[in-house]
């Protein structure tokens, strides 16, 4: 099997709480707290989570956007953690990132051209002429036209503006797109159009996506793998089709069974949870989940379930297949 | 049909804002009706005019810019756009109430959550005495099902989740055991599993309190787990309502279907998503014929020229759309629709 595009080895990031007069440390919030995974060139990875889960603080520590407390990010055979921050920044140009709010990733006083062009001017890509053509080459494989250039953000609609973010992320031809959200913000009809267009550029131009969203629905239309996230810890990963159709891990069948369907005929199956997430200040002893999980054990409360395979490509954070697995 | 008798008749309602650029029509002659104890849900994209169609019948649209320019909103027979501010007062977190999208943003941040339940009823229940007041608030904390009812009230919003300020908001609601509850996107701000049981509680207190729901938002998954009968919004009016099972196995209008189809659905996966073309219109900006004609595939030229009229296709089945004319040249091309 060939090397994956990319590789994470247990990353963590802590933020501290300062307080009181001399602003020492307090706490930690453990945001993401030891996950492991890989993206194979190509593919797309779904990242699902509630808010809190640490699926975005994920996804910035990858660009490094923020740096991780510990552990390693292999991306194309280099290892990004510990690079400068003059060779990170050439090596963002192999990954961008496409942002959740389209109304705020756009600077509202720059012209789209200029918008367009930023990111090979800082990656020192072509002469002035040649990222002209390709600012118009881009608007146009995003679906808006040439002379859409010269206009300014607000003149766009909410899904026109996500294209002009995509358009960005696709100028300095990367081989990762981390996808933050990138259509929450959408209406149906819009979102169906985005999630297309962000298909049909994954087979022209071989691209490789990340993409981070807490709709279950779309997750499922665009991965072929999904990890599932719970206060900063993976709970569940593998490929699209066992993940939803037999879903292991107990967060898991709670958050399916959660989504609303439509279809009112449907009949679901109910795992009811109870409760909400607890703050990952003060995260839960042992499993995190086991606060709110149905199928509790004397030991969950005790131990962090192993995050390890319990069938091919099916990994699961859980002691209830602790019995299942490979010793 | 359905025996229950209507509670609230929305008759021809046109809400519209006054900008520099003229009268803008958010809602544009807008026909609905709610029956005792029944789920209505509203649907739509942003911009359809659902959000400023409840606020309509609360009173609460901002004048100016906003202003009802016609229309009737009967309630137990009376035309609450006629009412004064004093009146609708009465009305309003008594007989109906509402509920919002964030209830970060609803509750007073400066105010414990029992002051801010027992206000509501200071004001409309005078001639209750403190004690029976405040046992009520009690009451209402313990049917949304919130822990430690009591020792909760004297808390800050800050000091609640999500998922439990918008019960605390729902327990407000009730207070005054409304005859018609609105909720605007009650869930849109939280997460899928608190979602869930939001929405059961909803149902739930639906069924016990048999108070009628108007539920607006832009999930149609939602709709279909919780609504019994849809109206379905477009650029500021209605396109289509029914039965909930209608709507979704035998929907007509195109948008309706465009808009099904658009949505991932969990369950399965589909090689590519259907996606309606073009963009939602901004409100005024299409004057003639019907506001849907620039993005339906099936748009021929009299729906370019003339507003389709609200259509009766079955005894509680109505679609505003030149397809389901009885009067046009080719009726029923409904074959035609459906391959």
């Amino acid at each position: 099997m060939t090397e994956p595009l990319l590789k994470v080895e247990g990353l963590k990031k802590y933020f501290p709480i300062t307080g009181g007069m001399l602003g020492r440390v307090k706490g930690q919030v453990k945001a993401v707290d030891d996950i492991s995974f890989y993206v194979n060139e190509g593919e797309t990875l779904g990242i699902v989570g509630e808010s809190g889960c640490g699926k975005s603080t994920t996804g910035r520590m990858l660009m490094r956007l923020l740096d991780p407390t510990e552990g390693k990010v292999t991306f194309d055979g280099q290892e990004l953690t510990s690079l400068s921050a003059s060779d990170m920044r050439k090596a963002r140009r192999d990954i961008q990132m496409v942002f959740q709010d389209p109304y705020a990733s756009l600077n509202p006083r720059h012209s789209i051209e200029k918008i367009l062009m930023e990111p090979l001017n800082v990656h020192n890509i072509g002469d002035p002429k040649e990222r002209k053509r390709k600012v118009h080459e881009f608007l146009e494989i995003v679906g808006l036209s040439s002379y859409h250039a010269k206009r300014y953000p607000h003149q766009f609609s909410g899904g026109q503006r996500q294209r002009i973010g995509i358009a960005r992320a696709l100028m300095t031809n990367p081989k990762l797109i981390i996808a933050d959200e990138p259509v929450s913000a959408l209406d149906v009809s819009i979102q169906a159009q985005v999630l297309n267009l962000m298909q049909d550029l994954q087979r022209d131009l071989k691209l490789t996506y990340i993409f981070i969203a807490h709709d279950l629905g779309v997750v499922r239309h665009i991965s072929d793998r999904v990890g599932v996230m719970y206060l900063g810890n993976m709970a569940e990963l593998a490929d699209t089709e066992s993940l939803y159709e037999k879903p292991l891990h107990p967060y898991t069948q709670a958050l399916l069974s959660a989504v609303p369907v439509p279809d009112p005929d449907f009949v679901r199956e109910e795992v009811v949870i109870k409760g909400d997430v607890p703050s990952p200040a003060n995260p839960p002893s042992g499993c995190r989940f086991h606060t709110r999980c149905p199928f509790k054990m004397d030991i969950c409360s005790q131990e962090i379930p192993r995050f390890a395979e319990v069938e091919p490509g099916h990994s699961v954070a859980c002691h209830l297949y602790e019995e299942c697995r490979p010793q | 049909m359905d025996e229950r008798k209507t509670i609230l008749d929305v008759k021809g309602l046109r809400t519209s804002f006054f900008t520099d650029d003229g009268e803008v029509p958010a809602v544009d002659n807008v026909d609905f009706h709610i029956r005792q104890g029944e789920v209505l849900g509203i649907v739509g994209e942003s911009g359809c005019g659902k959000s400023v169609t409840s606020l309509s019948i609360m009173g609460l649209v901002p004048s100016p810019p906003g202003k009802i320019v016609s229309g009737e909103i009967l309630f137990q027979d009376k035309d609450l756009t006629k009412l004064s501010d004093k009146e609708m007062r009465q009305i309003r977190g008594d007989d109906i109430a509402m509920i919002f999208q964030e209830p970060m943003t609803s509750l007073n941040p400066l105010f414990t959550i029992g002051n801010q339940l027992r206000e509501a009823l200071k004001i409309h229940k005078k001639d209750w005495s403190k004690n029976q007041i405040q046992e009520r608030a009690v009451e209402m904390m313990k049917l949304v099902g919130l822990p430690r009812a009591e020792a909760l009230l004297n808390e800050y919003p800050h000091q609640l989740s999500g998922g439990m300020r918008q019960r605390v908001m729902i327990a407000m609601a009730l207070l005054c055991d409304p005859k018609v509850l609105i909720a605007d996107e009650p869930t849109t701000a939280l997460d899928v599993t608190i979602q869930a049981q939001i929405l059961k509680l909803i149902k739930n207190l639906n069924e016990r309190l048999d108070t009628a729901v108007l539920l607006i938002t832009h999930d149609l998954g939602v709709v279909a787990e919780t609504c019994e009968r849809v109206v379905v919004m477009y650029a500021g009016k209605v396109v289509e309502e029914g039965p909930v099972h209608t709507i979704f196995n035998d929907p007509q209008h195109p948008y309706t279907r465009g808009l099904l189809e658009s949505v991932p659905d969990m369950r399965f996966k589909k090689e590519r998503l259907y996606s309606i073309p073009g963009n939602v219109p901004k409100p005024g900006s299409i004057k003639t014929g019907c506001k849907y004609a620039a993005r339906c595939e099936f748009a021929f030229d009299r729906c370019r020229v003339e507003d389709p009229e609200l259509y009766q296709t079955a005894e509680d089945h109505k679609t505003r759309c030149f397809l389901f004319d009885p009067k046009e040249a080719k009726p029923n091309d409904r074959t035609v629709v459906e391959s």
